[in-house]
């Protein structure tokens, strides 16, 4: 690991004062913001992040109440633990979709250490990108290339990917907040702005060195998951190539509203499959006013993988998604009505 | 007889042999360029209850300050990736990383470690129901899966066996001796809660 300078920032406008040098996720940015250190000091380590300042905001933690649920919603601080949030009662009974989403992620360790902020920003897990032997990286040297397109991409993305970059966003939790059309809240140079989640990551790969759409310095604070009869029907289905303690090789987030036998409303998202965290409006809108059969449920997922490109390894991945997706929207209409007056 | 060297003894003796020689995790681990170290920092442990004072360059691990610095070379560094759990510890009662944990973060927390857990020369419940049951083969993990195994107990995550599997799968065992740890920490469970 590179020598760094490392500051303990008092409070958010010191921190965000500091940080103005963080960028927007290019891995040589010369300041990282360090919350749980589960992704930058695994990639300090293997050489990748090399970060000069080193800005801990382990003092903004200590202050914030991790979970807040109102009639209007949930506020989630982005410096709370994956495990504080996992093991909310509250959100468990009224957004299960994101208490899965964090619970079928990394290990009970990763989860007391990893704040929901640095969840949602972590770093992809491709393998040419973990290796700064492999010099062809766009996401590491803009202009080099990509390894991963004519090598080993078994578990690379095949939505929202072009020839520059193949890389997977690998979390969960981003599954269930783009479902669940989250807002960030963000502090820095602009003050406090809320901005829609599905906003945050770059929407395409043509600069997959350009992550995020973050001003230098900004951090998010807390995440505002809208309330909705959806929220409580709802599921995050995670397939592995182990039972635990992996990433997804395909995932589906789904939410559901139904009016007797027919799709009222109906939020799907992808993880395991795309370049970002993936929202499917083509399947949603192939739903809403239908009875949720394995037909129509089917038709759904087709259009959802309809733009798939694959890179010979990964070829396995949009039929796997398909039915991941299926079997998570038939699984989500035999969860109970949400009850009256929720 | 001359007194028995011990595996630690001859190791920390080797250690000089060791910075004359060629050490490749030493030239993989160095920065690349000529840049100068940059200088300690005071940082405080408090490690079993007991505050120890060190000087450490900010870069330094919790494991690293352990084994390197305070001799305590019972937190194990497997992957030092965070993938294995060999060097679970706990820190403010709760089991983390201690090779993703920078030392300069956890000033003055409570870090208990698997030398802090035998009280007065007995073992805690859990140690003794890893020797019982036979919960490892080298050892290796053991550290790290007695410290994450009693925080899967306190937790409340080891009601059944499917539920300590899950919550123990950070923690993995190369010798698979996973249906014994699972016995253990039942074994240990009751002790622990009376259930």
């Amino acid at each position: 690991m590179r020598p760094f300078t490392f500051e303990q920032a008092p409070d958010l406008t010191q921190a965000s004062r500091l940080g103005r040098h963080t960028g927007q996720g290019q891995t040589d940015a010369g300041v990282q913001f360090l919350a749980g250190g589960t992704t930058l000091i695994d990639l300090m380590k293997l050489d990748v992040l090399r970060p000069k300042l080193l800005v801990d905001l382990a003092s903004l933690k200590a202050a914030a109440n991790p979970v807040e649920v109102n009639s209007k919603g949930l506020r989630l601080s982005a410096f709370a633990t994956m495990s504080a949030v996992a093991d909310d009662a509250s959100v468990a009974s009224q957004y299960p979709l994101i208490t899965q989403s964090l619970q079928l992620a990394a290990s009970p360790q990763i989860r007391n250490m990893a704040t929901l902020g640095g969840n949602v920003l972590q770093k992809t897990r491709c393998p040419y990108y973990r290796d700064p032997s492999w010099k062809a990286c766009n996401k590491r040297n803009p202009g080099s290339g990509c390894a991963a397109i004519h090598g080993f991409n078994r578990n690379h993305a095949v939505l929202g990917v072009d020839q520059s970059c193949i890389a997977q966003y690998p979390g969960d939790f981003g599954i269930a907040l783009i479902a669940l059309d989250a807002e960030l809240e963000l502090h820095g140079p602009l003050g406090l702005r809320r901005m829609p989640f599905s906003s945050l990551h770059a929407s395409t790969a043509d600069r997959p060195h350009i992550e995020t759409t973050l001003l230098g310095g900004e951090i998010i604070t807390a995440f505002h998951i809208p309330a909705g009869p959806w929220t409580s029907r709802s599921l995050y289905l995670k397939v592995r190539d182990r039972a635990s303690y992996e990433f997804a090789i395909s995932s589906a987030a789904v939410a559901l509203d139904m009016d007797g036998d027919a799709v009222r409303s109906i939020r799907i998202g992808l993880g395991g499959m795309a370049y970002r965290p993936w929202r499917s409006n083509d399947a949603e809108n192939l739903l809403i006013g239908k009875p949720l059969t394995e037909a129509n449920a089917t038709a759904a997922a087709a259009a959802a993988l309809a733009g798939a490109q694959t890179h010979g390894y990964n070829d396995y991945k949009p039929e796997l998604a398909r039915r991941t997706l299926v079997r998570a929207l038939l699984e989500a209409k035999l969860l109970p009505m949400p009850s009256a007056g929720v | 007889m001359p007194p028995p060297i011990t595996r630690r003894e001859l190791l920390a003796g080797g250690a000089a042999f060791a910075v004359v020689s060629a050490d490749p995790v030493a030239a993989k681990t160095a920065p690349a360029s000529s840049e100068a170290a940059p200088a300690a920092v005071p940082v405080d442990l408090k490690v079993n209850g007991k505050t120890h004072r060190l000087r450490l360059d900010a870069r330094i691990t919790v494991l690293d300050a352990l084994r390197e610095h305070l001799h305590m070379t019972g937190s194990k560094k497997g992957c030092d990736q965070g993938q294995c759990g060999a060097c679970t510890i706990l820190i403010g009662g709760r089991r983390v990383l201690s090779c993703l944990t920078l030392a300069v973060t956890v000033q003055r927390k409570e870090i208990q470690t698997i030398e802090g857990l035998a009280v007065s020369g007995e073992l805690h419940p859990m140690q003794q129901a890893f020797i019982d049951q036979d919960g490892f083969q080298c050892g290796y993990c053991t550290p790290g899966q007695i410290m994450s195994a009693i925080a899967c107990v306190r937790e409340g995550h080891a009601q059944t066996d499917a539920d300590i599997r899950e919550y123990m799968s950070g923690n993995l065992c190369r010798c698979a001796a996973y249906p014994k740890i699972v016995a253990a920490i039942k074994q240990a469970r009751a002790k622990m809660v009376g259930a």
